[in-house]
């Protein structure tokens, strides 16, 4: 009981954390038409330039500048770089975002140096929120928790209930008939560019101390989100959000479980083909489970679960 | 001697997402006749062009060529079968030449199937035939160039090659002469009356001198249905046909 | 016919005299890898060039077919099986194309950016499962073989590297042709259909799905190939080889050779030999160079490096090229070249500073001695670059060349 309520909230945490980096990403791809591979890169870069202004700063200012500092960053890779390579066609624009991507890791090596670098976790939101049974759950958990929580939910107040959210989801979908409207559409673009970025880069800021701030922090995550905005549906965040929420449990649950089919009892001849197969425990299988989802959903709904259109 | 039935459409119905766009369309084309099919704005007639050749599947009906029934077939196992159609807007592979869209539209039909063992050179039937083809439609002087490169009528004229090039016995001609001047729609009946000659063919028209000129039949389609199908002066006449157009012109 | 047989000896004419002009062993090691890559973007390049397939897992098919190879390698030196090690690629290429009949079958259901978002997923798939089976994979260490197994035959024991270049060259020579022949075959044709329109493929007869996949298989089976040699050239195959990341690395060298054309993939593949395994050995700024170098081809000549060379051909065929625009072109070049130079010296400065294994080392360049932590040298290259821009941007207005 106690194993699955805390593994529990930590799939939650985990989900959050996946759906405040996706959220950017759902919203560029929709924007775009293409990926964005760069995407983990502006997580990553959250993660190092809040380690540079807590440094000299401390944390909360960091919370605050280091998301703005990046999303501005992003805003202008998209105004003079993304947006001269938007009339070669969809695969330029993809390789762009894939050679940026390239070069961040490149650029916070150099910067930053190639090993880990110690991003810590504030002391005041160092220590336990509350013991569940004999567990401890971590404040800083419960912090990742309500900012997650709370930049969604002005997220979504935003898309929702004002203007200029209305006018980003008309241009989501239908940019020239906005343009046609008035708005000012590339500018519309560059803000949801930025603002995809910032979010990344907030979900960095508040991940980079609780797991490792390294160069490869960037691939790790990298791949995960794209499974979340396909199996979520291309624009949908509400799929989004529920991917993300499935993925975090799948991942944290399989973890945990250190179940192979060998150990709940089937056996078959210790040298027959099988026997690697049915030594696997669910946790050596858990890096697998994303992209058997993607792949599999894939081929059965490409629209994702609640997409609107294909790719 | 009747003429046996080459294309027969029974009860289509086709609605999306909830608006019923076909409601129980009927028709049939005798082998070697020349039908037109008119109609207002949102009348379904390319709806019915893509239910026909497989682009759309019809909730509700049968299609059925020379008797075999192709209502729930892939558009690549109609157009083996015979039917082959053209499109509204042109419709063809771009970085293609003009001579090599006509061949790839022949390769089916001469047998090559997926062989990727064997070269198909300047001097295979399926080249000489294109040649062929391309002469007919007057763009033999053009066969080099790549159909994206072509001017508007030469690729107008283009997608006529590609659609007649497998000598299909059953071709659906959607608004062929759309875009063009006086003199280029007269050039392309000639061209038309002159590729199809023997063949069935539905052709969706809205200048009505194209229509006269060609159809031996003309059917009129309102509002998913077709209302009538007939030959010119009895079309002319008819009530409905009179009702359906004056009350819009009425209507503006 | 005579007009295609020029170029193709010339090409045959290159590899063989290769060897030749850049005698040195690590010249050879280099070379031997650029044979393989080249297969291997020109494998690519029958999906994303002639087909419109952008794949992010071609990596896949190559890793899998040296697993093959090395496998059968293996055996053949166990004395389980008698197979000549001049036909083992061929083994590869056959591993690889089995694959594609596996995976093919469910990465082509879907076309566009579904299959690229499919094939990023099978990738990651496949290579997480190459980590979970040791037994078969090798796990982190991978597999390693042996390539010279049993009596030289008619002197060859691919012992030498020389050896092993020549195979791969070979190898490399036919497998090109059959990839060039293949174009004017009806597959090939229909495939550039479908790539153009493919619902239009589909209404003069031609199954879309069926198209791609048995492309898929074609371009598999060469990737395989390729596999295999560089399961005999580096006598070691690891997960690494199955990978995302060297998928990434294939699909950049076509792009940046450029994938409409033909022999893009040929200049593609040895451009990016030469920035991983050739820079390398002499900066450790490689990676950031062929980023930057990609993301600038990309903004400026996203039809890759082919695309220029064709442009230049024209010019130079068409008699346009008078003094005025040599001229211009040599102008360019003295403004663009003060522009790299700064950049390099910047940038090897910022990486000797930053990760140079010494603090206070100098950097080595061209056998100056330069003193990282100076200003001299920083003003120098901002000197460098902000004059070549300025030049460039004054020049801009005439109209610079390409």
């Amino acid at each position: 009981m106690e194993f699955a309520l805390i593994t529990f909230l930590n799939g939650l945490g985990y989900g959050f954390l996946l759906f405040l980096l996706s959220s950017g990403l759902t919203l560029i791809y929709s924007m775009m038409g293409v990926p964005n591979f760069a995407h983990a890169s502006f997580y990553m870069l959250g993660a190092y330039v809040a380690y540079a202004i807590a440094g000299v700063l401390g944390f909360w200012p960091a919370l605050l500048i280091a998301p703005l500092v990046v999303g501005v960053a992003g805003a202008l890779v998209e105004h003079y770089g993304l947006r001269i390579v938007h009339r070669y066609g969809h695969v330029p624009e993809l390789l762009f975002t894939f050679g940026l991507s390239y070069l961040v890791v490149e650029l916070v090596q150099l910067v930053w140096g190639r090993a880990p670098v110690p991003y810590r976790i504030p002391p005041a939101l160092d220590g336990t929120l509350f013991t569940l049974y004999t567990t401890a759950f971590p404040v800083y958990r419960g912090f990742m928790l309500l900012v997650a929580a709370l930049m969604l939910l002005a997220l979504w107040l935003l898309l929702r209930h004002t203007r200029i959210g209305l006018v980003i989801q008309a241009a989501l979908t239908h940019p020239q008939m906005v343009e046609a409207l008035g708005h000012n559409v590339p500018r519309v673009f560059m803000l949801v560019f930025g603002g995809g970025c910032a979010l990344a880069a907030l979900a960095g800021v508040i991940g980079g101390n609780a797991f490792v701030t390294e160069p490869g922090m960037a691939a790790a995550v990298g791949s995960i989100i794209f499974v979340v905005v396909v199996v979520g549906g291309l624009g949908s965040l509400a799929g989004a959000f529920i991917t993300s929420l499935l993925i975090g449990m799948m991942q944290t649950f399989a973890v945990a479980l250190d179940v192979s089919l060998a150990s709940l009892g089937l056996s078959v001849a210790p040298d027959s083909a099988l026997a690697p197969l049915l030594r696997l425990t669910l946790a050596q299988v858990a890096p697998v489970l994303p992209y058997l989802l993607l792949v599999v959903m894939l081929i059965v709904r490409p629209k994702g679960l609640m997409g609107q259109r294909e790719g | 001697m009747t003429a046996a039935v080459a294309l027969s459409l029974q009860g289509l119905h086709k609605a999306f997402d909830g608006n019923p766009i076909l409601r129980g369309v009927d028709l049939e084309l005798l082998a070697g006749e020349r039908c037109a099919l008119i109609g207002p704005n949102g009348a379904g007639k390319s709806s019915l062009f893509h239910l026909v050749s497989g682009r759309y599947r019809a909730d509700a009906g049968r299609v059925t060529l020379h008797g075999v029934d192709i209502t729930r077939q892939s558009p690549q196992q109609i157009n083996r079968l015979g039917l082959a159609r053209s499109f509204q807007i042109t419709s063809l592979f771009p970085r293609l030449s003009a001579f090599e869209n006509v061949r790839c539209a022949l390769l089916w039909t001469l047998g090559y199937r997926y062989a990727f063992w064997r070269r198909i050179g300047r001097s295979h039937e399926a080249s000489t035939r294109a040649l062929a083809v391309l002469q007919q439609v007057g763009l033999a002087a053009r066969a080099d160039v790549a159909a994206g490169e072509l001017s508007y009528a030469e690729q107008r004229a283009l997608e006529l090659a590609v659609t007649i090039a497998a000598d299909a016995s059953v071709i659906l001609l959607d608004e062929p002469t759309a875009g063009m001047s006086r003199a280029e729609s007269a050039a392309m009946v000639a061209l038309i009356r002159e590729v199809t000659v023997g063949k069935t063919l539905l052709m969706v028209e809205h200048d009505m001198q194209v229509v006269f000129d060609l159809a031996d039949r003309i059917a009129v389609m309102d509002n998913g249905r077709v209302i009538a199908c007939d030959t010119a002066p009895r079309i002319r006449a008819n009530e409905d046909v009179q009702a359906l157009y004056l009350d819009r012109r009425r209507h503006g | 016919m005579k007009r295609l047989l020029l170029p193709w000896l010339g090409f045959a004419l290159v590899l063989l005299a290769a060897p030749l002009v850049f005698p040195q062993s690590a010249a050879l090691s280099l070379l031997s890898q650029m044979g393989t890559m080249v297969l291997l973007c020109l494998s690519y390049n029958m999906l994303l060039g002639e087909g419109g397939m952008l794949s992010f897992g071609h990596a896949v098919y190559s890793g899998l077919g040296a697993f093959g190879a090395i496998h059968l390698m293996n055996r053949m030196a166990e004395g389980a099986l008698a197979f000549p090690m001049t036909l083992v690629p061929l083994a590869g290429g056959l591993t690889g194309a089995l694959c594609g009949v596996l995976l093919g079958y469910l990465t082509t259901r879907r076309a566009g950016t579904t299959f690229a978002m499919i094939t990023l997923g099978l990738v990651e798939l496949v290579s997480a499962c190459v980590l979970m089976f040791p037994e078969v994979f090798g796990g982190e260490g991978g597999i390693s073989g042996n390539r010279v197994i049993g009596e030289p035959v008619l002197g060859i024991s691919y012992g030498p590297q020389i050896q092993v270049y020549y195979l791969i060259a070979g190898w490399l020579l036919v497998c090109a042709i059959a990839i060039w022949a293949l174009r004017a075959t009806p597959l090939g044709r229909i495939l550039n259909a479908v790539r153009d329109n493919p619902e239009r493929a589909a209404f003069i007869g031609y199954d879309p799905q069926r198209v791609r996949y048995l492309a898929l298989i074609l371009s598999a089976f060469f990737a395989g190939v390729s596999g295999g040699l560089s399961a005999i050239n580096f006598e070691i195959v690891s997960a690494e080889y199955v990978g995302a990341l060297r998928s990434g690395a294939i699909l950049l060298f076509t792009f940046i050779g450029g994938s409409a054309y033909f022999y893009g993939p040929i200049v593609g593949g040895v451009v990016g030999v030469l920035f991983s395994s050739w820079l390398s050995a002499y900066t450790q700024a490689w990676q950031f160079y062929l980023g930057a170098f990609f993301i600038l081809i990309v903004m400026t000549a996203p039809g890759g490096l082919a695309s220029l060379i064709d442009q230049g051909w024209r010019i130079l065929r068409s008699g346009a090229f008078d003094t005025r625009m040599a001229v211009r072109a040599i102008a360019w070049l003295a403004a663009a070249l003060p522009v790299l130079a700064g950049l390099v010296l910047a940038t090897e400065m910022a990486y000797q500073a930053s990760l140079g294994s010494l603090a206070e080392a100098p950097l080595r360049w061209w056998g100056w001695t330069v003193d990282v932590h100076a200003p001299l040298p920083w003003m120098t290259a901002l000197l460098l670059m902000s004059g070549g821009v300025a030049a460039l941007w004054c020049w801009r207005g005439q109209g610079g060349r390409s």
